[in-house]
């Protein structure tokens, strides 16, 4: 790992500002996905904005009809939290599966969604459930937020506090790990929102997390598996690699949508 | 340099890092708490967990400056030099839970942690499932298991956390 400078900024501000003044400065909060990139020396960031110790980014709430999350909400405690149990328990069960336990004591919920992994499994729910991505500047809705591998819309000095989550009547999320790196191969949630149902897939797609809009409005006619019969993704623009064709990416997706509305008609 | 001061193993530890310095290389190096061990050094195999603020994480991935004003308890602080060992660890020599020892310091601090969120009584299953970060090269899963479900179970009858 190269050099750099450590700042313990204690509000969002003073790490915004820091993020302004030291030009390629990057935020560590769990450090799961950037400590590796930086051992490998992939990464050399010349400064390290620590965001773990500023007060209330972290908390899990409901207000009004959304979960609220802090940007640092752990991965286990999203996993483990009554509160998110009870409002969107796909949710939880989401957290459950990243990683392991001890990655998961670390990870963060924040960390997660500024480096948009194409495999990470956040995305899928943030997409799918229309969350809302709450800054230090403005809020964002998925669609803008997410653009591409490891892209996102956030700017140089901005900083996720929170994402607000509408609370979906029914929702599930399945994920089919790789093997070997478990990380979804693809992962896909499915979310009935009190107008609509949106159903986003992680893993598979070329350009990060994406809708499928034939299935959404199946389902928003009839929820369940059947009306997904005879509906099929095209392995355009999916990723092919070592580990699946784009192919048999696509024919997953269809196979795990099934799955994730019969569960999320408690039908296991 | 960074000025950090924490907790390990019940003790008050200050000292000087270069902020790059990785918690496990903190231990081993500065501390010489070489239980503690590098295997992977990307966070997939374990042999590096410690608690931090009694709870597992991988210290390969962690700064020791994040650990700074925190509690740190390594293998070597399970049990007293030359007290019984922790139930734990007991449970392992008894079910013949290690072949070559590498990953055991790993594979105890992940199943005591395991213990203090689930309770006394885990199934195998439970406990596949959280060894999802844990590798043994060895293969030695199967005593490995065993000796996890009896640790727990002495853990219900020990004064030693």
């Amino acid at each position: 790992m190269y050099e750099f400078k450590y700042h313990r900024p204690a509000t969002v501000r003073q790490a915004a500002n820091l993020l302004l003044k030291n030009e390629d400065a990057k935020l560590i909060a769990g450090g799961h996905t950037l400590l590796p990139v930086m051992k490998q020396r992939l990464a050399s960031p010349p400064h390290l904005v620590d965001l773990s110790h500023i007060d209330g980014l972290g908390g899990i709430e409901i207000k009004g009809r959304s979960l609220v999350i802090g940007a640092t909400a752990k991965h286990a405690e999203v996993a483990t939290s009554a509160i998110v149990g009870e409002a969107l328990p796909a949710l939880a069960e989401l957290a459950s599966l990243i990683g392991d336990p001890a990655v998961r004591h670390k990870g963060t919920i924040g960390g997660s969604l500024a480096n948009n992994d194409p495999t990470a499994d956040y995305p899928a729910a943030v997409m799918a459930l229309g969350a809302t991505i709450v800054t230090n500047k403005r809020r964002l809705k998925p669609e803008e937020f997410f653009q591409g591998l490891f892209t996102t819309a956030l700017e140089p000095d901005e900083i996720i506090t929170k994402v607000m989550f509408p609370i979906a009547k029914k929702a599930a999320y399945i994920k089919f790990r790789n093997q070997a790196s478990r990380y979804a191969l693809v992962g896909v949630f499915v979310a009935k929102r009190p107008s609509d149902v949106r159903f986003a897939v992680t893993g598979a797609g070329a350009d990060g997390v994406f809708r499928v809009t034939a299935f959404e409005e199946a389902l928003s006619k009839r929820f369940n598996s059947k009306a997904l019969d005879g509906i099929h993704v095209h392995a355009e623009g999916l990723n092919s690699d070592l580990h699946g064709s784009a192919e048999y990416r696509a024919h997953l997706i269809g196979v795990l949508a099934k799955r994730a509305v019969d569960a999320a008609n408690g039908k296991a | 340099m960074a000025k950090i001061s924490l907790i390990v193993n019940g003790n008050p530890v200050t000292a000087n890092v270069d902020p790059r310095t990785l918690l496990v290389q903190f231990l081993r190096e500065n501390l010489r708490l070489t239980g503690t061990h590098v295997g992977c050094d990307t966070s997939q195999c374990g042999a590096c967990v410690v608690h931090l603020d009694g709870k597992a994480v991988k210290s390969c991935t962690t700064l020791a400056v994040m650990a700074d004003g925190h509690e740190v308890r390594t293998i070597e602080g399970l049990a007293a030099d030359g007290a019984p060992l922790h139930p734990m660890q007991e449970a392992f020599r008894e079910n013949h839970g290690l072949q070559c020892g590498f990953c055991t310091p790993g594979m105890i601090m992940t199943a005591v942690d395991l213990v203090h969120r689930k309770g006394h009584d885990l199934g195998d299953h439970t406990i596949r499932e959280e060894l999802e970060g844990n590798l043994c090269r060895c293969t030695g899963y199967q005593n490995i298991v065993l000796s996890i479900a009896a640790g727990a179970k002495a853990m219900a009858n020990s004064d030693l956390a």
